[in-house]
Protein backbone atom coordinates (compact mmCIF):
# COMPACT_ATOMS: atom_id res chain seq x y z
CA UNK A 1 0.00 0.00 0.00
CA UNK A 2 1.25 3.28 -0.72
CA UNK A 3 2.04 5.78 1.98
CA UNK A 4 -1.18 8.34 1.72
CA UNK A 5 -0.10 10.41 4.56
CA UNK A 6 2.53 12.48 2.66
CA UNK A 7 0.53 13.18 -0.11
CA UNK A 8 -0.18 17.15 -1.14
CA UNK A 9 -3.75 18.33 -1.21
CA UNK A 10 -3.59 18.14 -5.21
CA UNK A 11 -2.09 14.23 -4.99
CA UNK A 12 -5.21 13.36 -2.23
CA UNK A 13 -7.44 14.78 -4.63
CA UNK A 14 -6.58 13.44 -7.66
CA UNK A 15 -6.49 9.81 -6.14
CA UNK A 16 -10.06 10.37 -4.56
CA UNK A 17 -11.03 11.03 -7.43
CA UNK A 18 -9.64 8.48 -9.63
CA UNK A 19 -10.54 5.76 -6.90
CA UNK A 20 -6.98 5.21 -5.97
CA UNK A 21 -7.87 4.71 -2.23
CA UNK A 22 -11.21 6.04 0.05
CA UNK A 23 -11.54 8.85 2.43
CA UNK A 24 -11.64 6.34 4.52
CA UNK A 25 -8.73 4.75 4.17
CA UNK A 26 -7.00 8.35 3.86
CA UNK A 27 -8.24 9.68 6.91
CA UNK A 28 -7.53 5.86 9.12
CA UNK A 29 -4.08 6.97 7.96
CA UNK A 30 -3.45 10.44 9.11
CA UNK A 31 -5.63 9.05 12.56
CA UNK A 32 -3.49 5.93 13.18
CA UNK A 33 -0.37 8.50 12.04
CA UNK A 34 -1.69 10.70 15.20
CA UNK A 35 -2.32 7.59 17.46
CA UNK A 36 1.74 6.40 17.37
CA UNK A 37 2.81 10.26 17.74
CA UNK A 38 4.46 11.33 20.87
CA UNK A 39 4.56 14.99 19.56
CA UNK A 40 1.67 16.59 21.31
CA UNK A 41 0.80 18.03 18.52
CA UNK A 42 -3.09 17.56 18.86
CA UNK A 43 -5.22 18.41 22.16
CA UNK A 44 -8.32 16.54 20.75
CA UNK A 45 -8.75 14.07 18.44
CA UNK A 46 -12.35 13.16 17.05
CA UNK A 47 -11.83 9.79 15.13
CA UNK A 48 -15.52 9.53 14.98
CA UNK A 49 -16.79 12.75 12.96
CA UNK A 50 -13.50 12.46 10.89
CA UNK A 51 -14.77 8.94 9.47
CA UNK A 52 -18.47 10.10 9.76
CA UNK A 53 -17.68 13.29 7.29
CA UNK A 54 -14.82 10.61 5.19
CA UNK A 55 -17.95 7.93 4.67
CA UNK A 56 -19.80 11.22 3.15
CA UNK A 57 -17.29 11.89 0.93
CA UNK A 58 -16.41 8.62 -0.53
CA UNK A 59 -20.78 8.49 -1.16
CA UNK A 60 -20.05 11.57 -2.72
CA UNK A 61 -17.61 10.62 -4.66
CA UNK A 62 -19.20 6.76 -5.31
CA UNK A 63 -22.19 8.99 -6.85
CA UNK A 64 -19.98 10.53 -9.17
CA UNK A 65 -20.50 13.90 -7.90
CA UNK A 66 -18.09 17.00 -8.66
CA UNK A 67 -16.26 17.20 -6.20
CA UNK A 68 -14.15 20.24 -4.38
CA UNK A 69 -10.21 20.16 -4.31
CA UNK A 70 -10.82 19.70 0.18
CA UNK A 71 -13.45 17.72 -0.51
CA UNK A 72 -12.54 14.03 1.87
CA UNK A 73 -8.85 15.53 2.51
CA UNK A 74 -8.03 15.64 6.62
CA UNK A 75 -6.96 18.92 8.27
CA UNK A 76 -5.92 19.94 11.60
CA UNK A 77 -7.67 23.27 13.08
CA UNK A 78 -5.27 24.83 15.94
CA UNK A 79 -7.54 24.86 19.14
CA UNK A 80 -8.40 28.99 19.28
CA UNK A 81 -10.55 28.66 16.33
CA UNK A 82 -14.02 27.13 17.30
CA UNK A 83 -15.64 24.17 15.77
CA UNK A 84 -18.99 23.54 16.81
CA UNK A 85 -20.05 20.88 19.26
CA UNK A 86 -15.95 20.41 20.03
CA UNK A 87 -14.18 21.59 22.93
CA UNK A 88 -12.26 24.78 22.38
CA UNK A 89 -9.15 25.48 24.91
CA UNK A 90 -7.05 27.82 23.10
CA UNK A 91 -4.51 25.50 25.76
CA UNK A 92 -5.96 26.98 29.18
CA UNK A 93 -6.98 25.58 32.00
CA UNK A 94 -9.75 28.19 32.04
CA UNK A 95 -11.27 27.38 29.06
CA UNK A 96 -10.40 23.14 29.73
CA UNK A 97 -14.28 22.53 29.30
CA UNK A 98 -15.52 25.09 26.79
CA UNK A 99 -17.45 23.50 23.94
CA UNK A 100 -17.99 25.59 20.80
CA UNK A 101 -21.56 27.09 20.44
CA UNK A 102 -21.11 27.52 16.84
CA UNK A 103 -18.50 27.16 13.83
CA UNK A 104 -15.91 29.70 13.09
CA UNK A 105 -16.62 31.54 9.96
CA UNK A 106 -13.11 29.27 8.00
CA UNK A 107 -14.43 26.09 9.74
CA UNK A 108 -18.04 26.29 8.20
CA UNK A 109 -16.08 27.42 4.63
CA UNK A 110 -13.85 24.17 5.40
CA UNK A 111 -17.72 21.91 5.77
CA UNK A 112 -19.32 23.75 2.90
CA UNK A 113 -16.14 22.05 0.76
CA UNK A 114 -16.58 18.57 2.74
CA UNK A 115 -13.07 18.71 4.65
CA UNK A 116 -12.20 15.83 7.16
CA UNK A 117 -11.56 17.68 10.68
CA UNK A 118 -8.96 15.45 12.64
CA UNK A 119 -8.77 17.38 15.79
CA UNK A 120 -7.76 20.39 17.69
CA UNK A 121 -3.93 21.05 17.39
CA UNK A 122 -1.99 22.51 20.60
CA UNK A 123 -1.01 26.16 20.68
CA UNK A 124 0.88 28.64 23.79
CA UNK A 125 -2.00 29.36 25.86
CA UNK A 126 -4.04 32.13 24.60
CA UNK A 127 -1.94 32.02 20.78
CA UNK A 128 0.36 33.91 23.79
CA UNK A 129 4.17 32.44 22.49
CA UNK A 130 6.55 31.49 20.34
CA UNK A 131 7.30 27.83 21.53
CA UNK A 132 3.81 26.26 22.68
CA UNK A 133 6.10 26.13 25.78
CA UNK A 134 3.33 28.14 27.52
CA UNK A 135 0.51 25.53 26.71
CA UNK A 136 -1.80 24.43 29.88
CA UNK A 137 -1.53 20.87 28.04
CA UNK A 138 2.54 20.88 27.57
CA UNK A 139 4.84 21.70 24.91
CA UNK A 140 4.74 20.21 21.50
CA UNK A 141 8.12 18.88 20.14
CA UNK A 142 9.50 19.72 16.85
CA UNK A 143 9.00 16.70 14.53
CA UNK A 144 12.96 16.92 13.48
CA UNK A 145 14.68 16.53 16.84
CA UNK A 146 12.30 16.07 19.76
CA UNK A 147 14.27 17.97 22.27
CA UNK A 148 13.82 21.34 20.52
CA UNK A 149 10.62 23.31 19.88
CA UNK A 150 8.10 23.33 17.02
CA UNK A 151 7.89 26.97 17.40
CA UNK A 152 4.68 28.72 18.58
CA UNK A 153 2.34 30.05 18.86
CA UNK A 154 0.56 27.48 16.15
CA UNK A 155 2.94 24.87 17.31
CA UNK A 156 0.83 21.90 17.07
CA UNK A 157 -0.95 22.72 13.62
CA UNK A 158 2.74 23.27 11.91
CA UNK A 159 4.18 19.89 13.59
CA UNK A 160 1.11 18.17 12.82
CA UNK A 161 1.62 19.05 8.72
CA UNK A 162 5.27 18.41 8.87
CA UNK A 163 4.82 14.68 10.62
CA UNK A 164 2.12 14.10 8.35
CA UNK A 165 -0.38 13.91 10.68
CA UNK A 166 -2.94 16.04 9.02
CA UNK A 167 -2.65 16.89 4.60
CA UNK A 168 -2.99 20.88 6.09
CA UNK A 169 -3.82 22.69 8.73
CA UNK A 170 -5.13 26.04 10.30
CA UNK A 171 -3.10 28.19 12.42
CA UNK A 172 -3.62 31.80 13.61
CA UNK A 173 -0.66 35.17 13.73
CA UNK A 174 -0.64 37.53 16.00
CA UNK A 175 3.00 38.49 15.98
CA UNK A 176 4.39 35.32 13.73
CA UNK A 177 2.27 32.51 15.14
CA UNK A 178 2.03 30.96 11.41
CA UNK A 179 5.52 31.82 10.15
CA UNK A 180 7.63 31.25 12.40
CA UNK A 181 6.57 27.63 13.94
CA UNK A 182 6.42 27.13 9.80
CA UNK A 183 10.23 28.29 9.45
CA UNK A 184 10.40 25.67 12.95
CA UNK A 185 9.11 22.54 11.24
CA UNK A 186 10.28 22.87 7.69
CA UNK A 187 6.34 23.59 6.34
CA UNK A 188 5.12 26.39 4.41
CA UNK A 189 2.74 28.56 6.55
CA UNK A 190 0.91 32.07 5.05
CA UNK A 191 -0.48 35.08 6.96
CA UNK A 192 -2.82 36.72 5.45
CA UNK A 193 -3.13 40.46 4.95
CA UNK A 194 -4.85 41.68 8.07
CA UNK A 195 -8.58 41.85 6.94
CA UNK A 196 -8.33 38.98 4.16
CA UNK A 197 -9.81 36.31 5.85
CA UNK A 198 -12.51 36.30 8.43
CA UNK A 199 -11.77 36.28 12.63
CA UNK A 200 -15.22 35.13 13.04
CA UNK A 201 -14.77 32.08 15.64
CA UNK A 202 -11.14 32.77 16.60
CA UNK A 203 -10.64 32.94 19.98
CA UNK A 204 -9.50 36.91 20.19
CA UNK A 205 -5.68 37.73 20.85
CA UNK A 206 -5.04 40.91 19.43
CA UNK A 207 -7.92 42.43 17.58
CA UNK A 208 -5.79 44.61 15.41
CA UNK A 209 -3.14 42.07 14.50
CA UNK A 210 -5.37 38.62 14.29
CA UNK A 211 -5.60 36.85 11.37
CA UNK A 212 -6.00 33.15 10.35
CA UNK A 213 -4.07 31.25 7.88
CA UNK A 214 -3.10 27.77 6.63
CA UNK A 215 0.25 26.10 6.89
CA UNK A 216 0.58 23.07 4.06
CA UNK A 217 3.43 20.98 2.28
CA UNK A 218 3.94 23.14 -0.35
CA UNK A 219 3.00 26.50 -2.15
CA UNK A 220 0.15 25.08 -4.27
CA UNK A 221 -1.46 23.81 -1.16
CA UNK A 222 -1.49 27.00 0.68
CA UNK A 223 -3.14 28.20 -2.26
CA UNK A 224 -5.89 26.01 -2.71
CA UNK A 225 -6.75 26.49 1.43
CA UNK A 226 -6.28 29.99 1.40
CA UNK A 227 -8.48 30.44 -1.45
CA UNK A 228 -11.16 28.35 0.74
CA UNK A 229 -11.12 30.53 3.53
CA UNK A 230 -10.60 33.93 1.86
CA UNK A 231 -13.08 36.41 1.61
CA UNK A 232 -15.42 39.20 3.37
CA UNK A 233 -17.59 38.24 6.09
CA UNK A 234 -20.43 39.92 7.06
CA UNK A 235 -19.80 38.62 11.06
CA UNK A 236 -16.12 40.26 10.78
CA UNK A 237 -16.41 44.24 10.53
CA UNK A 238 -12.46 43.83 9.89
CA UNK A 239 -13.18 41.68 7.09
CA UNK A 240 -12.83 42.66 3.68
CA UNK A 241 -13.78 41.69 0.32
CA UNK A 242 -10.21 40.65 -1.65
CA UNK A 243 -8.68 42.87 -4.37
CA UNK A 244 -6.69 39.68 -4.45
CA UNK A 245 -5.69 39.18 -8.40
CA UNK A 246 -5.35 36.38 -10.23
CA UNK A 247 -2.03 37.29 -12.35
CA UNK A 248 0.32 35.48 -12.36
CA UNK A 249 3.61 37.08 -11.53
CA UNK A 250 7.02 35.75 -12.84
CA UNK A 251 10.32 36.24 -10.62
CA UNK A 252 12.32 37.77 -13.77
CA UNK A 253 10.05 40.68 -13.91
CA UNK A 254 10.30 41.38 -9.87
CA UNK A 255 12.33 43.48 -7.65
CA UNK A 256 13.32 41.83 -4.18
CA UNK A 257 13.80 44.18 -1.85
CA UNK A 258 16.71 42.78 1.07
CA UNK A 259 16.26 45.00 4.16
CA UNK A 260 19.65 45.57 5.90
CA UNK A 261 18.26 46.14 9.15
CA UNK A 262 17.04 42.32 8.64
CA UNK A 263 20.28 41.22 8.49
CA UNK A 264 22.13 43.04 11.51
CA UNK A 265 23.52 41.58 15.01
CA UNK A 266 21.63 38.73 16.39
CA UNK A 267 21.23 36.99 13.05
CA UNK A 268 23.02 33.35 13.36
CA UNK A 269 25.42 33.04 10.52
CA UNK A 270 23.90 29.82 9.40
CA UNK A 271 20.13 31.13 8.79
CA UNK A 272 22.00 34.01 7.29
CA UNK A 273 24.10 31.92 5.22
CA UNK A 274 20.52 30.14 3.74
CA UNK A 275 18.59 32.88 3.24
CA UNK A 276 21.44 34.68 1.17
CA UNK A 277 21.81 32.15 -0.97
CA UNK A 278 17.92 31.57 -1.43
CA UNK A 279 18.51 35.30 -2.39
CA UNK A 280 20.70 34.77 -4.90
CA UNK A 281 18.87 32.37 -6.38
CA UNK A 282 16.65 34.88 -6.91
CA UNK A 283 18.92 36.66 -8.68
CA UNK A 284 19.93 34.11 -10.68
CA UNK A 285 16.25 33.78 -12.30
CA UNK A 286 16.54 37.30 -13.28
CA UNK A 287 15.08 39.28 -10.37
CA UNK A 288 16.37 42.53 -9.25
CA UNK A 289 17.85 42.84 -6.19
CA UNK A 290 17.30 45.59 -4.24
CA UNK A 291 18.85 47.28 -0.81
CA UNK A 292 16.20 48.90 0.85
CA UNK A 293 16.01 50.08 4.40
CA UNK A 294 12.86 49.62 7.44
CA UNK A 295 14.76 52.59 9.47
CA UNK A 296 12.20 51.79 12.19
CA UNK A 297 12.87 48.43 12.91
CA UNK A 298 14.72 49.07 16.22
CA UNK A 299 11.34 50.12 17.75
CA UNK A 300 8.98 46.89 16.35
CA UNK A 301 9.51 45.01 19.29
CA UNK A 302 8.87 47.37 21.77
CA UNK A 303 5.99 48.62 19.66
CA UNK A 304 4.55 45.24 19.13
CA UNK A 305 4.88 44.42 22.85
CA UNK A 306 3.06 47.09 24.34
CA UNK A 307 -0.01 47.06 21.65
CA UNK A 308 -0.43 43.44 21.82
CA UNK A 309 -1.10 43.04 25.56
CA UNK A 310 -3.26 46.35 25.68
CA UNK A 311 -5.75 44.69 23.38
CA UNK A 312 -5.11 41.26 25.09
CA UNK A 313 -5.74 42.55 28.47
CA UNK A 314 -9.00 44.08 27.14
CA UNK A 315 -10.27 40.92 25.05
CA UNK A 316 -9.35 38.61 28.47
CA UNK A 317 -11.49 40.61 30.34
CA UNK A 318 -14.39 38.38 28.81
CA UNK A 319 -13.13 35.05 31.00
CA UNK A 320 -14.24 36.41 34.65
CA UNK A 321 -16.05 33.33 35.42
CA UNK A 322 -19.35 34.33 34.99
CA UNK A 323 -20.02 33.76 31.39
CA UNK A 324 -17.89 30.82 30.47
CA UNK A 325 -14.71 28.29 31.28
CA UNK A 326 -13.63 27.93 35.12
CA UNK A 327 -15.46 29.43 37.65
CA UNK A 328 -13.93 29.38 41.11
CA UNK A 329 -16.46 29.52 44.51
CA UNK A 330 -16.31 32.84 45.81
CA UNK A 331 -17.93 34.98 48.42
CA UNK A 332 -18.57 37.74 46.15
CA UNK A 333 -18.41 38.91 42.66
CA UNK A 334 -15.02 40.57 42.55
CA UNK A 335 -13.92 37.45 43.98
CA UNK A 336 -15.47 35.31 41.40
CA UNK A 337 -13.17 37.74 38.96
CA UNK A 338 -9.85 37.71 40.69
CA UNK A 339 -9.93 33.99 41.89
CA UNK A 340 -11.65 32.52 38.67
CA UNK A 341 -8.54 34.02 36.72
CA UNK A 342 -6.05 33.69 39.32
CA UNK A 343 -6.43 29.89 38.71
CA UNK A 344 -7.71 29.66 35.44
CA UNK A 345 -5.33 31.84 33.85
CA UNK A 346 -1.96 30.62 33.14
CA UNK A 347 1.70 32.63 33.49
CA UNK A 348 2.13 34.17 30.13
CA UNK A 349 -1.35 35.85 29.99
CA UNK A 350 -1.38 37.22 33.80
CA UNK A 351 2.20 38.34 32.60
CA UNK A 352 0.59 40.01 29.03
CA UNK A 353 -2.51 41.33 31.07
CA UNK A 354 -0.50 42.82 33.49
CA UNK A 355 1.54 44.58 30.66
CA UNK A 356 -1.71 45.83 29.00
CA UNK A 357 -3.06 46.96 31.97
CA UNK A 358 0.33 49.11 32.95
CA UNK A 359 0.51 50.76 29.56
CA UNK A 360 -2.97 51.24 29.64
CA UNK A 361 -3.12 52.99 33.09
CA UNK A 362 -4.39 56.25 34.07
CA UNK A 363 -0.89 58.51 33.99
CA UNK A 364 0.75 55.71 31.96
CA UNK A 365 -1.60 55.82 28.57
CA UNK A 366 0.20 58.72 26.92
CA UNK A 367 3.92 57.57 27.66
CA UNK A 368 3.47 53.86 26.48
CA UNK A 369 0.29 53.10 24.74
CA UNK A 370 0.29 56.43 22.60
CA UNK A 371 3.69 56.35 21.80
CA UNK A 372 3.60 52.87 20.41
CA UNK A 373 0.58 53.74 17.97
CA UNK A 374 2.68 56.65 16.88
CA UNK A 375 5.93 54.14 16.45
CA UNK A 376 3.53 52.00 14.64
CA UNK A 377 2.43 54.78 11.79
CA UNK A 378 6.35 54.70 11.36
CA UNK A 379 6.44 51.49 10.62
CA UNK A 380 3.89 51.55 8.35
CA UNK A 381 5.55 54.15 6.53
CA UNK A 382 8.37 52.04 6.29
CA UNK A 383 6.89 49.30 4.27
CA UNK A 384 4.88 51.89 2.57
CA UNK A 385 8.10 53.50 1.15
CA UNK A 386 10.08 50.21 0.78
CA UNK A 387 7.26 48.76 -1.88
CA UNK A 388 8.12 52.17 -4.01
CA UNK A 389 11.23 50.61 -4.25
CA UNK A 390 10.48 46.63 -4.40
CA UNK A 391 7.70 44.66 -5.42
CA UNK A 392 8.19 42.05 -2.62
CA UNK A 393 10.07 41.88 0.79
CA UNK A 394 13.18 38.51 1.29
CA UNK A 395 14.14 38.49 4.77
CA UNK A 396 15.06 35.38 7.92
CA UNK A 397 11.10 34.15 9.58
CA UNK A 398 13.57 33.71 12.62
CA UNK A 399 16.86 34.64 13.60
CA UNK A 400 17.79 30.92 14.78
CA UNK A 401 16.58 27.67 13.97
CA UNK A 402 14.14 25.91 16.41
CA UNK A 403 15.47 26.08 19.80
CA UNK A 404 16.03 23.30 23.16
CA UNK A 405 12.70 22.88 25.08
CA UNK A 406 13.38 25.20 28.05
CA UNK A 407 15.86 26.91 26.74
CA UNK A 408 13.85 30.68 26.77
CA UNK A 409 11.01 29.64 29.43
CA UNK A 410 12.96 31.88 32.22
CA UNK A 411 13.43 34.91 30.22
CA UNK A 412 9.88 36.15 28.85
CA UNK A 413 12.44 39.00 27.09
CA UNK A 414 14.51 36.71 25.18
CA UNK A 415 11.53 34.94 24.03
CA UNK A 416 9.82 38.24 22.67
CA UNK A 417 12.97 38.90 21.01
CA UNK A 418 12.96 35.76 19.13
CA UNK A 419 9.72 37.29 17.20
CA UNK A 420 12.03 40.18 15.34
CA UNK A 421 11.53 39.53 12.20
CA UNK A 422 7.65 38.76 12.44
CA UNK A 423 6.17 41.55 13.85
CA UNK A 424 6.82 44.31 12.21
CA UNK A 425 5.05 42.59 9.28
CA UNK A 426 1.75 42.28 11.34
CA UNK A 427 2.21 46.12 12.73
CA UNK A 428 1.36 47.11 9.27
CA UNK A 429 -1.03 44.84 8.56
CA UNK A 430 1.11 42.58 5.73
CA UNK A 431 1.15 39.43 4.34
CA UNK A 432 3.98 37.28 4.95
CA UNK A 433 4.73 33.93 3.76
CA UNK A 434 7.33 31.25 5.07
CA UNK A 435 9.01 29.06 2.86
CA UNK A 436 11.49 26.28 3.82
CA UNK A 437 14.77 27.34 2.44
CA UNK A 438 17.82 24.71 3.99
CA UNK A 439 18.46 23.54 6.79
CA UNK A 440 21.10 23.40 9.66
CA UNK A 441 21.67 19.69 10.55
CA UNK A 442 18.07 18.40 10.72
CA UNK A 443 16.74 22.07 11.40
CA UNK A 444 14.72 23.43 9.06
CA UNK A 445 14.90 27.20 7.97
CA UNK A 446 12.12 29.35 6.30
CA UNK A 447 12.69 32.44 4.22
CA UNK A 448 10.03 34.81 4.99
CA UNK A 449 8.24 36.47 1.55
CA UNK A 450 6.68 39.83 2.18
CA UNK A 451 4.45 41.93 0.27
CA UNK A 452 1.87 44.67 -0.02
CA UNK A 453 -1.40 44.98 1.39
CA UNK A 454 -3.62 41.98 -0.72
CA UNK A 455 -0.73 40.71 -2.81
CA UNK A 456 -1.17 37.32 -2.07
CA UNK A 457 -1.45 35.81 -5.64
CA UNK A 458 2.15 37.86 -5.59
CA UNK A 459 3.69 36.20 -2.83
CA UNK A 460 2.24 32.90 -3.64
CA UNK A 461 3.21 33.16 -7.56
CA UNK A 462 6.79 33.47 -6.89
CA UNK A 463 6.76 31.18 -3.54
CA UNK A 464 6.39 28.89 -6.19
CA UNK A 465 8.91 29.57 -8.40
CA UNK A 466 11.48 29.56 -5.00
CA UNK A 467 10.39 26.23 -3.73
CA UNK A 468 11.04 24.96 -7.34
CA UNK A 469 14.74 26.74 -7.58
CA UNK A 470 15.51 25.44 -3.43
CA UNK A 471 14.43 21.99 -3.94
CA UNK B 1 12.53 47.96 39.93
CA UNK B 2 8.55 47.62 39.81
CA UNK B 3 7.17 47.83 43.57
CA UNK B 4 5.51 45.01 45.42
CA UNK B 5 2.54 47.45 45.61
CA UNK B 6 2.25 48.80 41.77
CA UNK B 7 1.81 44.99 40.90
CA UNK B 8 -0.73 44.28 43.36
CA UNK B 9 -2.72 47.88 41.98
CA UNK B 10 -2.21 46.69 38.72
CA UNK B 11 -3.22 42.98 39.42
CA UNK B 12 -6.25 44.60 41.37
CA UNK B 13 -7.33 46.70 38.14
CA UNK B 14 -6.53 43.77 35.88
CA UNK B 15 -8.90 41.45 38.22
CA UNK B 16 -6.19 39.07 38.66
CA UNK B 17 -5.59 37.14 42.10
CA UNK B 18 -1.72 36.26 42.41
CA UNK B 19 0.67 34.23 44.31
CA UNK B 20 3.52 35.51 46.70
CA UNK B 21 5.91 33.78 43.93
CA UNK B 22 3.89 35.05 41.00
CA UNK B 23 4.13 38.59 42.28
CA UNK B 24 7.72 38.42 43.35
CA UNK B 25 8.08 37.04 39.19
CA UNK B 26 5.94 39.79 37.73
CA UNK B 27 8.00 42.39 39.76
CA UNK B 28 11.14 41.27 38.09
CA UNK B 29 9.53 40.39 34.53
CA UNK B 30 7.34 43.69 34.38
CA UNK B 31 10.38 45.84 34.94
CA UNK B 32 12.65 44.30 32.67
CA UNK B 33 9.96 44.64 30.03
CA UNK B 34 8.55 48.42 30.87
CA UNK B 35 12.84 48.94 31.18
CA UNK B 36 12.95 47.27 27.34
CA UNK B 37 10.17 49.73 26.24
CA UNK B 38 12.07 53.42 26.95
CA UNK B 39 13.79 52.09 23.20
CA UNK B 40 10.90 53.93 22.23
CA UNK B 41 11.31 57.64 23.75
CA UNK B 42 13.48 57.90 20.64
CA UNK B 43 10.80 57.64 18.07
CA UNK B 44 9.72 60.60 16.27
CA UNK B 45 5.85 60.33 15.13
CA UNK B 46 4.56 60.68 11.20
CA UNK B 47 2.48 64.41 10.48
CA UNK B 48 -0.82 63.36 11.22
CA UNK B 49 -1.88 63.99 7.10
CA UNK B 50 -0.01 61.07 5.93
CA UNK B 51 -3.01 58.65 4.79
CA UNK B 52 -1.86 55.41 5.41
CA UNK B 53 -3.64 52.78 5.11
CA UNK B 54 -6.06 53.17 1.92
CA UNK B 55 -8.23 50.10 2.58
CA UNK B 56 -9.45 51.50 5.60
CA UNK B 57 -10.93 55.21 4.48
CA UNK B 58 -13.82 54.99 7.44
CA UNK B 59 -14.68 52.83 10.21
CA UNK B 60 -17.13 50.35 9.74
CA UNK B 61 -19.41 50.45 12.87
CA UNK B 62 -21.80 47.91 13.18
CA UNK B 63 -25.42 49.28 13.93
CA UNK B 64 -26.09 49.24 18.02
CA UNK B 65 -29.30 46.66 17.54
CA UNK B 66 -30.10 43.31 19.02
CA UNK B 67 -29.76 40.24 16.24
CA UNK B 68 -31.70 37.40 17.17
CA UNK B 69 -29.93 34.24 16.88
CA UNK B 70 -31.09 30.64 16.63
CA UNK B 71 -32.89 29.14 19.99
CA UNK B 72 -30.54 26.02 19.15
CA UNK B 73 -27.79 28.62 19.73
CA UNK B 74 -28.73 30.39 22.14
CA UNK B 75 -28.90 27.33 24.48
CA UNK B 76 -25.55 26.39 24.04
CA UNK B 77 -24.40 29.46 24.68
CA UNK B 78 -26.55 29.49 28.14
CA UNK B 79 -25.44 26.34 28.83
CA UNK B 80 -22.07 27.32 28.72
CA UNK B 81 -22.20 29.21 31.88
CA UNK B 82 -21.01 28.28 35.17
CA UNK B 83 -24.27 29.24 36.75
CA UNK B 84 -27.54 29.55 35.52
CA UNK B 85 -31.57 29.69 35.63
CA UNK B 86 -33.79 29.55 33.10
CA UNK B 87 -32.58 31.34 30.12
CA UNK B 88 -30.67 33.42 32.39
CA UNK B 89 -26.87 33.66 33.63
CA UNK B 90 -26.66 33.74 37.17
CA UNK B 91 -24.14 36.81 38.87
CA UNK B 92 -23.09 37.41 42.39
CA UNK B 93 -24.94 40.28 43.75
CA UNK B 94 -23.43 43.70 42.41
CA UNK B 95 -24.44 45.72 45.39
Amino acid sequence: MMNLTNLSIKECHEGLKNKKFSSKELTSAYLEKIKKSDLNSFLSVREDLAIFQAEKSDEKIARGEQISLLEGISCAIKDAILVEGEKCTAASKILENYIAPYDATVIKKLKEQGAVILGKTNTDEFTMGASTENSAFGVVKNPHDKTRVAGGSSGGSAAAVAADEACYSLGSDTGGSIRQPASFCGVVGLCPTYGAVSRYGLIAHASSFDQIGPFAKNVEDIEVVFNAIKGKDPLDATSVESEISNFKFQISNLRIGVPKEYFAKGLEPKVEKIIREAIKKAEEAGAKIVEISLPSTQYALACYYILVPSEASANLARFDGIKYGLSSPAENLLDVYLKSRGQGLGAEPKRRIMIGTYCLSSGYYDAYYKKAQEARNLIRQDFSNAFEKCDLIFCPVSPFPAFKIGEKTDDPLSMYLADIYTVAVKLAGLPGLSLPAGKIGNLPVGLQIIGNHFQENKILSIALEMENMLQ
Amino acid sequence: MITKEEVLKIAKLARLELTEAEITKMQKDLSAILDYFNLLKKAGRLPMSIQLDRHRKSNQLRKDEAISQKREVVEKIIAASPDKKDDYIKVKAVL
